[in-house]
């Protein structure tokens, strides 16, 4: 019984303390909440109308929601890598960064959930997807075991935090005994929901693009580089607003990852490249259209013309040991990686794939504004559980919210 | 055929020696047809589809007033399932989430009317997988339909729930040669389904190809206005291929598309939600999506439909051609090829021998398309 009330105290501490804080935390959130408002107003008019508000059509009938859907599984698998060295390896530089990481992973999970629910045309019968209460394709399709696993990840990288923070709010140890399993897990689930999510594009004969047994692999690479990035502007951030410590070997050796993440993505990309345009068949064609365009289509060419050269300079500034401790020249190489990336596994993968159609039809798809702004309200969404969560956990590190402790919050209000 | 395969390969039984008449020439893989099987009771519900018919057509005649106290043909079917119905609701009820569907319907100063209205559309947010349903259940979610159709608009749709037939797999065929574009078949097709207007949904699109270029699909226009036959082009229709291992099928994560005994593929309108994977999945561009309302005007709705063809869909659901099941099951031809001035599509049983389409595929140079895909598409072309 006082497990649970000391836990019902850590709810209600929480929640106050979220609510809390300095002008410019309270700015933050009233700026992603109204974005998050005209989301769900533009969401409110898909609903009514149909999802033919948005691009997408009978020839490209996936469009943004769905890559940033695959993008955001990379990020919710890429931020558990950071758990492997703290809990089990004892490395202790990563105890801070891996908390965040994993309320980045939470929050991405809930984006992910959020598009592809904004992707449905019935949201209403979702609860056909329910395993029980609905029919289940299970083993047969791969989104049925995406569902699966997304879900599971979720569970698992809510309930290890919080069992840490928990004990920390007490004012007891963590027992590694107990976390430990679970974060071993959670590593190989992230590698799970990402190869399912990349086989979910790859087991599909129809689509030559997406056909490719690097697709998975190179997934992960991608994956390992863009979570980490934004783990590490992340950790800028909350290292300029809030008094939590954060060390620069922290960040140095989550730079490492990135760096090799985005070099065996490089070696992968070169890897494609060279098979789709070396000796170019019927089935290069997408690949064609992606970086030339075909018979003068030519939609995606400023996108992937943006992503290729960044993803290279970031790759190549990151390889340089000089340039990558510095950390203007880190934080910059971060932040280009992340958009390159986000391109690049984004729409530059979902896209193609159905360009040219299954009889050779080149129909382009352009996002209209309803789905724009759905995107970023869900976008803004992720923002704010992140923040909320990356709040609460940071008070209870610094020992700020603490169980039978009173009165902390005035430090924060000034 | 060796005995071992390594991979899925549709099986009519055309290689082998025709078997002594009577006992059935398909082969066993497919599982298309069901001789196999012990007896199945499937007559007894035939029979009472049938008597339900009958009550519809009774009706049709009648022209009675909906909402009239006394009990019409309609409202004594619907007695008759009350007992089921109401254990349905009990079991639903826990799952209670809209209330204002239930709240109607315990009110009662609402009208019989409003209160069947929600009572069918509270059955119906939470029915089952057709695909899954007792013969009782898919009569049942018949009977709502109809019902709730006849209250909405006063008017009487006639609904089918007809299963496959055992010793029947239906294949197409497509005379390149004969085909002039004319187009006919696609405005028959969207009017015998009840495609949306709007949008000019069409499941068959006509490919124009150039003579002497052979099949080039990727520079044949397949939206022309121009008139047909044109000078030195020929013309190729493509549509869903009801493959026999369908890719779109096991794709989809609720089980809400699937291949019927007798080949069809098709889809439980209300079970899909509309994620489109199965659209990614077609090699064949065999599929549509409702992206808005599908409107069809009033007057030319047609009104004789089958549960998994051609009944009225909604917002947000994928559909496709399904060879017509409301006519192919009833022993007609699909619409197409009834429309086709030319003779160019032919379409019957696989597994009958004296079938023409079986003619076609035993005398004629068939071909299919991207057969390397391993999908077995029962859609052939030939030329004559
Ligand atoms: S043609 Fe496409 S939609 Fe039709 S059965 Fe084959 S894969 Fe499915
Ligand atoms: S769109 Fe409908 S039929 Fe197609 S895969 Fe999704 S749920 Fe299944």
């Amino acid at each position: 019984m006082g497990t649970f009330r000391a836990f019902r105290h850590m709810v209600k501490d929480s929640l106050d303390y979220i609510t809390h804080g300095s002008k410019t935390y309270h700015i933050w959130m009233i700026f992603l909440t109204v974005i998050m408002l005209i989301g769900m107003y533009c969401y409110s008019i898909q609903l009514d109308e149909g999802l033919s508000v948005t691009g997408m059509t009978d020839r490209v009938s996936w469009g943004l929601y769905i890559s940033n859907f695959t993008f955001l599984v990379g990020v919710a698998a890429a931020a558990v890598m950071l758990v492997m060295p703290t809990y089990v390896l004892k490395d202790i530089d990563f105890k801070q960064a891996v908390l965040i990481g994993e309320g980045l992973a939470v929050a991405a999970l809930v984006m992910c959930l959020a598009f592809v629910v904004a992707d449905m045309g019935g949201p209403s019968v979702l609860w056909h997807m329910i395993p029980g209460i609905g029919v289940f394709n299970f083993p047969n399709s791969m989104l049925a075991w995406d569902v699966i696993v997304l879900n599971g990840y979720l569970f698992i990288n809510i309930t290890i935090p919080l069992y840490i923070l928990f004990r920390h709010y007490q004012g007891k140890e963590a027992q590694s005994k107990i976390y430990i399993p679970g974060s071993i897990i959670s590593v190989l689930w992230a590698v799970a929901i990402h190869l399912v999510t990349a086989f979910l594009y790859q087991g599909l004969q129809a689509r030559p693009f997406w056909n490719n047994a690097l697709l998975g692999p190179r997934f992960l690479a991608s994956a390992f580089a863009a979570g980490p990035a934004l783990i590490i502007l992340v950790l800028a951030a909350i290292r300029k607003f809030s008094e939590f410590k954060i060390e620069d070997k922290t960040i140095s050796k989550i730079a490492m990852i990135v760096t090799v993440a985005a070099q065996i993505n490089l070696i992968m990309l070169i890897s494609e490249l060279f098979k789709e345009f070396y000796a170019p068949t019927h089935h290069s064609e997408s690949a064609y259209y992606l970086f030339f365009g075909l018979e003068g289509k030519s939609a995606l060419l400023p996108w992937i013309w943006t992503s290729i050269p960044l993803n290279i300079l970031a790759t190549v500034l990151l390889t340089f040991h000089k340039l990558r401790n510095n950390f203007k020249v880190l934080y910059f190489c971060c932040f280009i990686l992340f958009v390159a990336i986000w391109i690049e596994k984004g729409f530059g993968l979902i896209v193609p794939g159905f360009i040219p159609g299954p009889y050779g039809k080149i129909a382009e798809y352009t996002p209209t504004w309803i789905e724009i702004w759905v995107t970023l309200g869900i976008w803004a969404m992720g923002a704010f559980v992140f923040t909320m969560l990356a709040k609460t956990s940071i008070g209870i590190e610094l020992g700020k919210l603490r169980y039978k402790k009173k009165k902390v919050l005035e430090s924060e209000t000034a | 055929m060796g005995d071992k395969k390594k991979w899925f390969q549709l099986d009519l039984g055309l290689n082998k020696k025709q078997v002594v008449a009577g006992s059935c020439g398909c082969g066993k893989t497919s599982g298309g047809c069901g001789s196999h099987a012990p007896e199945p009771p499937k007559n007894e519900h035939t029979i009472s589809a049938e008597e339900f018919d009958t009550a519809v057509e009774q009706e049709l005649m009648e022209e009675t007033m909906v909402g009239q106290t006394r009990k019409d043909g309609f409202q004594q079917v619907f007695d008759v399932k009350m007992d089921r119905r109401t254990a349905f609701r009990k079991l639903t009820a826990s799952l209670l989430v809209g209330a204002g569907a239930v709240h109607t319907s315990c009110s009662v100063t609402a009208g019989e009317e409003a209160k069947e209205k929600a009572q069918i559309d509270w059955e119906e947010q939470f029915k089952g997988n057709y695909k899954l349903m007792t013969q009782e259940e898919k009569q049942a979610t018949v009977d709502r339909l109809v019902r709730s159709y006849q209250l909405r608009k006063k008017e009487n749709i006639k609904m089918s729930a007809t299963d496959a037939s055992k010793d029947v797999l239906f294949g197409y065929a497509f005379n390149i040669s004969k085909c002039q574009g004319y187009m006919d078949c696609v405005s028959a097709c969207v009017e015998e389904n009840n495609q949306d207007r709007n949008s000019q949904m069409q499941y068959i699109r006509i490919h124009e190809m150039k003579d002497g270029e052979g099949f080039k699909f990727n520079e044949a226009d397949d939206n022309y206005y121009h008139e047909v036959p044109a000078e030195g082009h020929f013309y190729m229709g493509t549509q869903c291929f009801h493959c026999d291992n369908p890719p779109c099928v096991n794709v989809c994560p609720v089980q809400a598309t699937w291949r019927e005994e007798d080949g069809l593929v098709v889809v439980d309108y209300d079970w899909c939600i509309g994620c489109r994977y199965c659209m990614a999945a077609c090699p064949y561009d065999g599929r549509r999506f409702n992206w808005s309302k599908p409107e069809v005007p009033e007057d030319e709705i047609n009104k004789n439909q089958h549960y998994l063809g051609n009944r009225l869909r909604k917002k947000g659901v994928m559909e496709k051609c399904t060879f017509c099941v409301q006519r192919s099951r009833a022993g007609k031809d699909p619409a197409c090829v009834e429309a086709c001035p030319t003779g160019a599509r032919i379409f019957g049983n696989l597994l009958d021998p004296d079938s023409t389409i079986r003619w076609v595929l035993e005398n004629k140079q068939v071909f299919r398309l991207k057969e390397d895909l391993g999908t077995e598409p029962k859609f052939w072309y030939f030329m004559d």
